[in-house]
C-alpha cells in the first residue's frame, strides 16, 4: 500500500470535513487550515498512518487547541507552540514521540495534528479519540479505556508551558481550563500519551482520511450539480431528519459554554412540521414534532441546504435554508460508560438517547 | 437643498432634493476621470430646475472607484504592514492570504513587532519603541509612503495602534497611516487585510478627494462634501482620504436606501430585478443588515460592514426552458443582447421578458409576437416559478416572523407578482432608476460599537445602556446632530470557552447631519 500523506493541496478538503464532523461546535477550521498550510510549506507534507498500522513500541500522543475560537481568530496561534506542548511533555516522561494524534475529528482540532506532525517531522495516525467534536478533553474514547489524560502539557504563545499530572480527568480539565484562562484564552495541549498497543484498540480509526473524504464528497457534488447533504449522509451511514428553516435562535452563557435552542419549520416534503436543536457548543438534541429523533453521542450535523457546508452553533440565524442529518458515532460511546461522559444527561438533558442507524461503514 | 450623487461604473447619477422632495433628477454616463461626469452631472441638474450653488448645503457622493482600483490591482501605493502581536501570530504573518498578484502590486511589506492585548485588556507584551523605529528605518529605505497598523485585540484596546503610530509619523513625516482598530472588527486577519488595502488606496483617495473638491467649486458650490460609507452613513472628505475603504459596497447601499425611502417603508425587504440576477437585501431601520460572514474582495478575506445581499440568477433576460413538464426560469440569461434574442424584439429566445410580456403583465417590444403565440399555461408557470424563488429568497432573509414589504426596483422588476404571501402590496416607487443618488442624499451620520464585553450576572442592561451611549457618542463626534441621534440597530452574542459571559456586543446609532449655516 502507497503511504498517505497530507499536502497543502488536501487541506481545503481536510478543513471542509472537519466542519461537518464538528457536528456545530470545534470551532471554525479556517485558522487552523492557515496554520497547517503554513507548517506544511514550511517542513513538508505530513506523512499518515493507518491505526492498524502503529506498531506496539510507538509512543503517541494527542494534541489540540484549548481555549476559545472566538479569540484563536485574534490572537492567533503560532506552529511552536503547538509543538513545544508537545516537547514538554515528552520531557516529563522523559519519551520521545513517534506519532502525533488527533484529539477530536471536528472543527480546528483536526487540523491541530497536521501543524504539529509538520513541525516536529512525525506523522499523524489517521485516528482520532472522539469520531467526533466534544466541548471536554475528558470526552474521548481512550477514556473508556482507563486512559487517563495526564500526564499532559500546556503551552501558550509566549513560551509559558505547564505540565499537570492530576489524580483524574475531571481534575486535568479543570487545572488546564484555568491555566488555559490566564494564558489568553488559546493554549496548545499535548494530552493522553499513549503506547501503540493501547492507541490501535482506544482510538477511532480512519477519521483524519474521513474529513478529507467527506470535504471532497461535497466539493465534487456541488460541482457535478448532484445533492452534497445525500451525498455526506450516504458516506457517514447515516438519516436525513429534516429540511427547512430556521425561525428562532435563543441564546444564553452557562459557565463559558453557549447554550442554546433554535427553531425550525419544515419545507418541501417536511412541510408542517416543527424541529428543535438543542445546542451548547455542538448540536446534542434533534427533535421533531415533540419526540426526540437524535442526541448525542450519535452526530447531527446540520448542513446548507444547497451547498453541503457546515453550520456552526455560533452562526445559526433566523432564515437560513438548512438540512439535518444524523449520523451514528463510534459504538463504543453507546455503552453505559460512554453515555455518563458524552449522553444527553450529562449536558442535561433527561432523557435516553436515541441511536441512529448502524456504524460507520468502513 | 442637497445634491446627491452616485458614481457607479457605467453611470453617474445625480439629483437635487429639498428636504424630502426630489427637486431634479439626472442620468449621465461616468468618466475615466471621474469629475468631468459629475461636472456633467451637474450641469445637467442645472437645465433641469436651475439653483443658486451657494444655496446648496451638502453634497454626498457614493462611488465605486476605490472597489474598482481593488479589483484592477491599478493605482495602488506601496504599503507596508506593521502587526503588533509578538510574541504571538508569528506563524500567519499579514498578507499570508492574499494573492500573490495583489501583494506584488502594493509592493507589500510585512513587519512584525512586540505588543497586543489579551481578550481580557491584559498585554501580551508591551510596545518596543526600537522596534518601531526600526520599522521605520526600514519603511524609509523601500520608499513606501502608506502604512496599516494591526495590533491584537485592538478592537478592545487601540493603544498600542496610537502609540506605533505617534513614532512612525515622527520619523517619517508625511507617511500615511490607517490603524485596523478604525477599519474593521474583531478576527485578526480579515480586519488587518482591510486596512492594508486601505492604506493602499490612500493616494488614490487624496487625488479622488481633491478633484471632486475643485470640481465642486468649479461649478461654485461650497457646502460640505461628504462620501458614502458601505452601512448607509457619511464621512467627511477628511474621514474619507484617511478610510477609503469604508466606500466599498456604498453602491448596492445606496440604491437599497434610496428605494425605501422613495417608497417610505424603512423595514423591508428591496429586490434589484435586473438582466441576469435579482438582488435582495433587508433594511432594518432604513439601514441594510450587515453580512456576518466574511466578505471576500478581489481574493482577500476581509470583515468590513457589508450589506448582506443575496443574489438570485432570475432577471428579465433569463432564459425559460420547458423539460418533461417542468419549467425553469435562468440561470443562464441572454444579458445584455436581451433588446435582440428575446421573441418580443424579434430574437429567437424565450426569455423571462417574454413570458411577462404574453401573461399582459407589461407592454415590452411587439407583444403581438408573444401574446397567442407563447402557450399562456407555460407563461403562468414561469412566472409562478419567479414568484416562488423570490419568495423563498425574501424568506431567507428575513430576521423575524414578522410581515416584511417588500420594495421591487430594476428593469426586471415587471416580473414580480403584485403581493407575496404576508408581506402586502409590492412597493414600486418612481424615481427607481436615480435611487442610489437619493440614497446618498438621504444619508445620516453614523456611530458603531463592536467588541466584546465581560457581561457579570445582573449587568446585562447596564453594559449594553453603555454600548448605546458610546455609539450614540461617536455619532455625534463624527458631526450628527445631537437631538437626532438613535440607535437603530443592537446585537448581542455570548461567546464560548470564554469566563465571565463574555458577550460580543454590535450598537450602531445614527442622526441627522449636522449642516452648517448656508456659507456665503
Amino acid at each position: 500500500m502507497a503511504e498517505l500523506y497530507i499536502t497543502e493541496a488536501d487541506l481545503d478538503d481536510l478543513a471542509a470535513g472537519a466542519a461537518i464532523l464538528g457536528t456545530g461546535g470545534g470551532g471554525d477550521p479556517h485558522i487552523g487550515r492557515l496554520l497547517a498550510g503554513a507548517a506544511v510549506r514550511a517542513h513538508g507534507p505530513v506523512r499518515v498512518t493507518p491505526l492498524d498500522r502503529v506498531p506496539d513500541d510507538a509512543a503517541t500522543v494527542m494534541v489540540a487547541m484549548m481555549g476559545a475560537p472566538t479569540v484563536m481568530v485574534e490572537k492567533l496561534p503560532s506552529i511552536e507552540q503547538v509543538a513545544t506542548a508537545v516537547r514538554a511533555l515528552a520531557r516529563y516522561l522523559g519519551v520521545e514521540f513517534t506519532h502525533v494524534v488527533c484529539a477530536e475529528a471536528g472543527g480546528v482540532n483536526a487540523l491541530v495534528p497536521v501543524v504539529a506532525a509538520a513541525q516536529l517531522g512525525l506523522p499523524v495516525i489517521d485516528a482520532d479519540g472522539m469520531g467526533r467534536a466534544f466541548p471536554e478533553l475528558q470526552m474521548v474514547i481512550p477514556t473508556l479505556y482507563g486512559v487517563t489524560a495526564t500526564p499532559m502539557a500546556i503551552a501558550d504563545e509566549k513560551g509559558n508551558q505547564g505540565v499537570f499530572d492530576t489524580v483524574d480527568n475531571h481534575w486535568a480539565e479543570r487545572l488546564a481550563r484555568s491555566a488555559t484562562i490566564d494564558m489568553g484564552c488559546s493554549a496548545m495541549i499535548a494530552i493522553y500519551p499513549m503506547g501503540g498497543a493501547t492507541a490501535r484498540k482506544a482510538l477511532v480509526p480512519g477519521t483524519v482520511s474521513l474529513c478529507a473524504e467527506l470535504g471532497r464528497i461535497v466539493r465534487e457534488a456541488r460541482a457535478g450539480h448532484r445533492d452534497p447533504v445525500a451525498a455526506v449522509a450516504d458516506r457517514l451511514g447515516g438519516t436525513e431528519l429534516f429540511t427547512g428553516k430556521v425561525v428562532d435562535v435563543a441564546r444564553r452563557t452557562e459557565g463559558g459554554f453557549a447554550r442554546g435552542e433554535a427553531t425550525l419549520t419544515g419545507t418541501g416534503g417536511d412541510a408542517g412540521v416543527e424541529f428543535t436543536l438543542r445546542f451548547q457548543n455542538e448540536h446534542l438534541v434533534a427533535v421533531r414534532d415533540g419526540a426526540v429523533v437524535a442526541s448525542v453521542p450519535d452526530l447531527i450535523c446540520v448542513l446548507d441546504a444547497e451547498t453541503g457546508a457546515a453550520i456552526t452553533t455560533e452562526t445559526l440565524r433566523y432564515g437560513q435554508r438548512v438540512r439535518v442529518i444524523a449520523a451514528p458515532c463510534d459504538p463504543r460511546w453507546h455503552g453505559p460508560e460512554g453515555l455518563a461522559l458524552v449522553g444527553p444527561r450529562y449536558f442535561g438533558y433527561d432523557h435516553d438517547p436515541v441511536r441512529i442507524g448502524s456504524e460507520v461503514p468502513a | 437643498m442637497r445634491i446627491g450623487i452616485d458614481v457607479g461604473g457605467t453611470n453617474t447619477d445625480a439629483v437635487l432634493m429639498d428636504g424630502t422632495t426630489v427637486l431634479a433628477a439626472v442620468k449621465t454616463a461616468t468618466t475615466r476621470d471621474v469629475t468631468s461626469g459629475i461636472t456633467t452631472a451637474l450641469d445637467e441638474l442645472k437645465r433641469q430646475r436651475a439653483f443658486d450653488p451657494a444655496a446648496v448645503n451638502a453634497v454626498m457622493i457614493g462611488t465605486t472607484h476605490f472597489i474598482n482600483a481593488l479589483v484592477e490591482a491599478d493605482r495602488l501605493a506601496p504599503t507596508a504592514a506593521v502587526r503588533l502581536g509578538l510574541p504571538s501570530t508569528a506563524s500567519l504573518p499579514p498578507m499570508v492570504d492574499w494573492p500573490e498578484r495583489l501583494v506584488t502590486a502594493i509592493s507589500g511589506r510585512a513587519y512584525l513587532c512586540h505588543g497586543g492585548h489579551e481578550f481580557d485588556g491584559r498585554h501580551i507584551a508591551e510596545l518596543r519603541e526600537d522596534e518601531i523605529l526600526r520599522v521605520a528605518e526600514d519603511i524609509d529605505r523601500h520608499g513606501i509612503r502608506s502604512v496599516a497598523i494591526s495590533s491584537v485585540f485592538s478592537p478592545v484596546n487601540a493603544e498600542f495602534e496610537q502609540r506605533a503610530a505617534e513614532i512612525l509619523a515622527a520619523q517619517l513625516p508625511g507617511i500615511a497611516i490607517s490603524l485596523s482598530s478604525e477599519v474593521g472588527r474583531m478576527g485578526l486577519l480579515e480586519r488587518e487585510n482591510a486596512t492594508i488595502i486601505n492604506a493602499s488606496l490612500r493616494e488614490l483617495a487624496d487625488r479622488i478627494v481633491d478633484g471632486l473638491a475643485e470640481t465642486l467649486a468649479a461649478a461654485g458650490i461650497r457646502a460640505p462634501l461628504y462620501l458614502s460609507q458601505n452601512d448607509g452613513t457619511l464621512m467627511d472628505v477628511d474621514f474619507a482620504r484617511r478610510y477609503p475603504v469604508a466606500t466599498f459596497a456604498s453602491g448596492p447601499t445606496n440604491s437599497m436606501r434610496g428605494a425605501a425611502f422613495l417608497s417610505g417603508v424603512d423595514t423591508c425587504a428591496v429586490v434589484d430585478v435586473g438582466g441576469t440576477t435579482s438582488d435582495i437585501g433587508v433594511l432594518q431601520n432604513g439601514f441594510p443588515r450587515e453580512a456576518t460572514t466574511e466578505v471576500s474582495v478581489a481574493g482577500i478575506r476581509t470583515n468590513f460592514r457589508m450589506p448582506d445581499v443575496l443574489s438570485l440568477g432570475i432577471g428579465g433576460g433569463s432564459r425559460v426552458r420547458e423539460t418533461g413538464g417542468e419549467v425553469t426560469v435562468g440561470p443562464d440569461s441572454v444579458g445584455y443582447r436581451l433588446v435582440e434574442r428575446a421573441l418580443v424584439f424579434g430574437g429567437d429566445t424565450l426569455t423571462a421578458t417574454d413570458v411577462a410580456v404574453a401573461a399582459g403583465r407589461a407592454e415590452i417590444g411587439d407583444p403581438s409576437l408573444v401574446r397567442g403565440v407563447v402557450d399562456r399555461s407555460l407563461a403562468e408557470a414561469a412566472l409562478q416559478r419567479i414568484a416562488e424563488d423570490i419568495a423563498d429568497a425574501i424568506e431567507r432573509m428575513r430576521t423575524s416572523p414578522d410581515p416584511l414589504p417588500v420594495v421591487a426596483v430594476g428593469g426586471g422588476s415587471i416580473l414580480l407578482p403584485d403581493s407575496f404571501g404576508d408581506s402586502g402590496r409590492v412597493h414600486r416607487p418612481d424615481h427607481f432608476a436615480v435611487a442610489n443618488a437619493i440614497g446618498a442624499a438621504i444619508a445620516q451620520i453614523g456611530g458603531m460599537v463592536d467588541r466584546i464585553f465581560p457581561v457579570e450576572p445582573g449587568q446585562r442592561r447596564a453594559v449594553l445602556d453603555a454600548a448605546k451611549q458610546e455609539a450614540v457618542d461617536r455619532a455625534i463626534a463624527a458631526g450628527a446632530k445631537p437631538g437626532s441621534v438613535r440607535v437603530v440597530e443592537v446585537d448581542e452574542v455570548p461567546l464560548a470557552y470564554l469566563p465571565g459571559n463574555a458577550t460580543r456586543i454590535r450598537v450602531k446609532a445614527v442622526g441627522d447631519l449636522q449642516v452648517e449655516a448656508v456659507r456665503g
